[in-house]
């Protein structure tokens, strides 16, 4: 289930995340080669059903062009495949996306903590993650 | 201690023994004393020692180890008060300049480097973010590197101005110094009253005729 | 320090025992990051003894036989750029295996923008790259003003470019000044640190800070470049192509130069595409991409400048690169300071722009707007946008997310060092641990940006 739409001058491709090892390999060697991967992160929606929103940036060494490819991980146990095969680029990526989000990279050589200490619990860019720190004895500001 | 008096203003005295209260070296008597501080008493000499010679840990953790270099620079070069030698090893330095945020994952390697130093050591929290957690209160940094290892000056900034440091290291030197090196004032008295004492018991030999004669 | 635990003695062992913990607790093995973390140090002194003692038996059995030697390069060392942890496992002097662990300067930006308006977020955003403070800003705010769909007047661009490229030559001159600090050449730090002071010095003219500035505000530049500071550039830049002969006098040709980066970490340019890798290092390798060419934002396709770009794709070629980016950068700025328009620096949005002081003294709106951006800060409809720019180190690029309301709903900064230093590991091995060195310091990795 693909759907494509355009905002601000980007084009943004969003799939299955099922399909998503399909749509990445289709855009690396399609006709535009979309050989460099800026990055990939994630976006927490807790009211969404498929709350974790990634969305991979791809950039065509050749044309120039740019695409953003989204793909909803799902809410209780996040998981999607990992696209290291097709960019190894994404190794570190997904590490981090993992970390600060939970979601799971099937087939990622190295899936553990890369930005928080290893025995960390929780991911701390969830929406329902507190923001730690000191309390602040005054005003709510932050 | 004050900085020196521009020229012109008076040299002021202290009330209890009329020495010159500041190291104001237009004082004649001031800058004899200033000149013989090497025949004082072994732990001023050595208080001496260490602060003219102290070396930090190279401890850089974020922006601030950046102007930390720059006190390195030939602008401010920090080698004129012995302290450019970077260490890279923390069993040879004696200072550790804690300069950036300290994050919860950094926190036991801050704690494994301060305790292998050997004392005396001395630590400066360099920046707002090792002093109090600065810019950033999340679940990622902690408010203070006092949090783990104790600290003798603050250094507040973000990132603070390579001056700043200097006065940091500046006043750590005179932190030293408070243990064995005293200000000038009572320097100066002190040596007076041994200077009396000196007089007295010889003064009184002679008078007894005794063999200083 | 003595307590009942054993392993207390030693804290940083404690993440050894955490990989090994964290993986039994969740039930899985460990992956090759942990158990590099676990080898390096999960033991006590009593089984450190006995390791000792086995690998000597194994020596004298087996005369002439190696065992491999894991060494941990810790976050505190002199030559890692910053907080950057390295396992190394050693043939001899032959790197084997390279395991980076990074993660000692998470500081949590990306939430901690997410409590904060539009606003406050630079700030917060400034902090991250700490060499290219501008890029960070740059990047962030020209996403937002992607979102909010606004003009920047020309002038504002100009300075925008203008300030990117002083940014871009301070950079550039840390990572000269400790690349030969590393490889043991001191004179070039002092040289580099010199110009350094000047070029914060005009920094702090223009924003009040010499580093982690805030001057690049959603719609434009705070403030007008103040009196006096185009005149001092122009002084500046006059003395600057002078200077980098000097540093190039130093360095070229120097034979040692020559030797400990000649030659070291090659790898072909496809694979440093694949993994992402941007910036000079991408450049080095032959493939000459540079956003302010191929995707021109903020002015850049009124300037003529050239992108430098070599074929070798070793650390000497890296460092030429950067050398002869530096003389274009003085080009630009040169180019910037004679063209630079007269105008308004920020756009007149008064949803969005803060209103000029005088007009807060007679008119009513002014004020109105004024509290409200203040108190409140300003909307931003609901969207995502991806803008990115060159930062001195490669492609940043900013993430935003908005829901319609006066604070951010998601930052990402695409941190051009972070990927980047994915391709330590394939640079380094095979090489010799000094070589490890020269690859980290050619790569120019700034910790700040790649933990975030």
């Amino acid at each position: 289930m693909v759907q494509e739409f355009e905002d601000h001058g980007e084009l943004t491709v969003e799939v299955r995340a099922d399909r998503i090892l399909e749509a990445a390999r289709a855009l690396k060697s399609g006709p535009s080669q979309f050989t460099l991967l800026s990055g990939v992160t994630c976006a927490d929606f807790p009211d969404e059903p498929g709350r974790f929103r990634l969305a991979y940036h791809l950039r065509s060494v050749q044309t120039g062009g740019r695409v953003r490819l989204r793909a909803w991980a799902g809410g209780l146990d996040p998981q999607i495949d990992s696209v290291t095969s097709v960019w190894p680029g994404a190794d570190w990526q997904e590490r981090e996306v993992f970390d600060q989000f939970g979601v799971r990279f099937h087939g990622h050589p190295d899936l553990c903590r890369i930005l928080n200490p290893l025995d960390w619990d929780g991911h701390p860019l969830r929406r329902d993650y507190p923001i730690g720190g000191e309390e602040v004895q005054f005003t709510d500001a932050v | 201690m004050a900085l020196i008096p521009p020229p012109g203003a008076p040299i002021r005295r202290s009330p209890r023994t009329d020495d010159a209260i500041d190291w104001d070296l237009r004082d004649p008597e001031a800058l004899e004393a200033s000149r013989g501080i090497l025949t004082t008493t072994v732990e001023k000499a050595i208080a001496w020692a260490q602060t003219s010679a102290i070396w930090p840990a190279t401890f850089g953790l974020a922006c601030c180890s950046i102007e930390m270099m720059h006190t390195l620079s030939p602008r401010l070069d920090m080698g004129r008060f012995g302290a450019e030698y970077f260490r890279g090893t923390p069993r040879q330095a004696d200072l550790m300049i804690v300069a950036g945020r300290l994050t919860q994952k950094m926190a036991p390697v801050v704690r494994h480097i301060y305790d292998q130093m050997l004392e005396p050591k001395w630590v400066i929290s360099m920046g707002a973010c090792a002093s109090t957690g600065g810019v950033f209160n999340n679940y990622a940094v902690l408010q203070g590197c006092d949090k783990v290892i104790p600290v003798d000056v603050y250094v507040p900034g973000c990132p603070p101005r390579p001056e700043s440091l200097m006065e940091g290291i500046d006043i750590l030197r005179k932190k030293i110094g408070a243990n064995g090196q005293v200000p000038s004032s009572e320097l100066i008295a002190e040596r007076r009253a041994e200077r009396a004492e000196w007089d007295a018991q010889h003064v009184s030999d002679a008078l007894k005729g005794g063999p200083a004669s | 320090m003595s307590t009942t635990d054993p392993l207390s003695a030693f804290p940083l062992a404690m993440e050894g025992r955490e990989a090994v913990e964290g993986a039994t607790r969740e039930g899985r093995p460990l992956t090759p990051t942990e158990r590099a973390i676990a080898a390096v140090e999960a033991y006590t002194p009593a089984e450190a003894a006995e390791r000792t003692l086995r690998n000597e038996m194994l020596a004298d059995s087996r005369p002439g036989s190696r065992q491999p030697l894991i060494i941990n390069m810790g976050p505190n060392h002199p030559s890692t750029h910053g907080v950057l942890r390295v396992i190394v496992e050693l043939d001899g002097e032959v790197v084997r295996e390279v395991v980076p662990v990074i993660g000692y300067l998470h500081t949590g930006i990306e939430k901690q923008c997410e409590n904060k308006t539009w606003w406050q977020a630079i700030t917060c955003v400034t902090r991250m790259d700490y060499l290219a403070p501008f890029a960070n800003i740059h990047s962030y705010v020209l996403a937002v003003e992607k979102l909010l769909d606004m003009e920047i007047p020309s002038r504002a661009e100009w300075i925008r470019v203008l300030l990117s490229e002083l940014n871009r030559l301070a950079s550039h001159l840390v990572f000269l000044g400790t690349s030969g600090l590393e490889m043991g050449a001191m004179s070039i730090f002092f040289y580099c640190y010199r110009e350094r002071d000047e070029v914060l010095d005009m920094f702090e003219m223009v924003s009040g800070e010499r580093m982690n500035h805030r001057y690049f505000q959603v719609g434009g530049c705070a403030q007008d470049l103040p009196e006096g500071f185009l005149e001092r550039l122009t002084q500046f830049l006059k003395e600057m192509p002078g200077r980098i002969d000097e540093y190039e006098a130093l360095l070229t040709n120097n034979p040692i130069w020559i030797d400990r980066m000649k030659g070291i970490g090659i790898i072909p340019a496809e694979q440093l595409l694949g993994l992402g890798v941007t910036g000079p290092t991408l450049r080095a390798a032959g493939i000459g991409l540079d956003l302010r060419k191929s995707e021109p934002y903020s002015g850049y396709e009124h300037f003529q400048f050239d992108v430098p770009t070599e074929t070798a794709g070793d650390c000497y070629a890296r460092y030429l690169v950067r050398v002869r980016e530096m003389r274009e950068s003085v080009k630009i700025m040169q180019q910037a300071i004679d063209g630079l328009p007269e105008g308004p620096v920020i756009a007149d949005d008064r949803k969005v722009v803060l209103p000029p002081r005088e007009e807060l003294a007679y008119s009513m709106e002014a004020l109105i707007h004024h509290f409200k951006l203040v108190t409140e800060g300003f909307k931003v409809p609901a969207g995502e946008a991806y803008a990115t720019i060159e930062s001195p180190r490669g492609e940043m690029g900013c993430y935003v997310v908005s829901d319609g309301g006066p604070k951010p709903y998601r930052v990402h900064m695409r941190d051009p060092s972070f990927v980047n230093l994915q391709a330590l590991r394939p640079l380094s091995k095979g090489g010799y641990l000094a070589d490890l060195i020269a690859v980290i310091a050619s790569l120019d990795p700034v910790m700040g940006g790649v933990d975030r």
